[in-house]
């Protein structure tokens, strides 16, 4: 079953648009078959109803999710890009 | 290159200099309210959300950026406006609002729809991967030349 990744933000418009799209190209580089929500980080716990396996989340989260957390600075910034998205990968291929 | 098509010269403003976030964010947020891309109360929303959820990035280099920005509902149209500062202001770090940021790179952010301008967006964070670009623009003195170094970026990447 694919797996569901929620790329957060503090607006759900902006940074999660530039995580969301760069999770989306290496999965389908790969073959991996997932869910991308994007979101703002006030909307997660809504999404986590619906089931999810990992958050992306570009801005501070102040409670904790229950799933696994990656910070998604790096597709911003290009500092450790590599390694966290083979962090994230790693998670979606359990 | 897509970011031409939003950052105009009008919404430049080169080596400022400033104490505050504050300043800056205002600077920029009355250009843009100038220009007619954004609504009354786009400023005061904008302040809320950089006191609430900060947007200032550490970077690969000396020179750091902050993007603060805001919800939809404030903007007419999507555009950027951009600041260097002659010394840095302090940000917090959008992934973790506790660590205070040095900025004088700013680049502000008005987007009209959700999920969308995505190339406009990859360029802006293609400069802040590229501390070279980020240390010719803090050395810009002219709109001109920002532009100018945004398109040889475009053209070399």
């Amino acid at each position: 079953m694919a797996k569901t990744v929620i790329v957060s933000c503090g607006t759900g418009i902006a940074t999660s648009t530039v995580v969301a799209v760069a999770i989306e190209e290496a999965c389908k580089k790969e073959g991996l078959s997932v869910i991308v929500k994007q979101c703002k980080a006030a909307e997660i716990p809504m999404l986590l109803a619906d089931g999810a396996d990992l958050v992306v989340t570009t801005s501070t989260l102040r409670f904790d999710p229950g799933i696994p957390v990656i910070k998604g600075l790096a597709f911003l910034t290009g500092i450790g890009k590599e390694q966290v998205m083979a962090q994230i990968m790693d998670v979606l291929r359990k | 290159m897509e970011i031409h098509e939003f950052l105009k010269p009008e919404a430049i403003c080169l080596q400022i200099t400033v104490e505050t976030s504050e300043e800056v964010i205002r600077m920029l947020g009355t250009k843009l309210h100038a220009l007619g891309y954004v609504k009354d109360g786009f400023i005061e929303a904008t302040l809320k959300r950089e006191a609430d959820m900060p947007t200032g990035l550490p970077l690969d280099g000396e020179i750091n950026a902050a993007i603060p920005h805001v919800d939809i509902e404030f903007v007419n149209q999507s555009a950027l406006a951009l600041a260097t500062l002659t010394k840095p202001v302090v940000f917090y770090n959008m992934v973790d609002s506790d660590e205070a940021v040095p900025v004088r790179l700013v680049i502000m952010l008005a987007l009209d729809q959700p999920k969308s301008q995505i190339t406009m967006l990859q360029e802006v964070s293609h400069i802040f991967q590229q501390p070279e670009i980020v240390r010719q623009l803090t050395e810009a003195t002219t709109p001109e030349q920002v532009l100018s170094i945004l398109n040889r970026m475009s053209s070399s990447s």
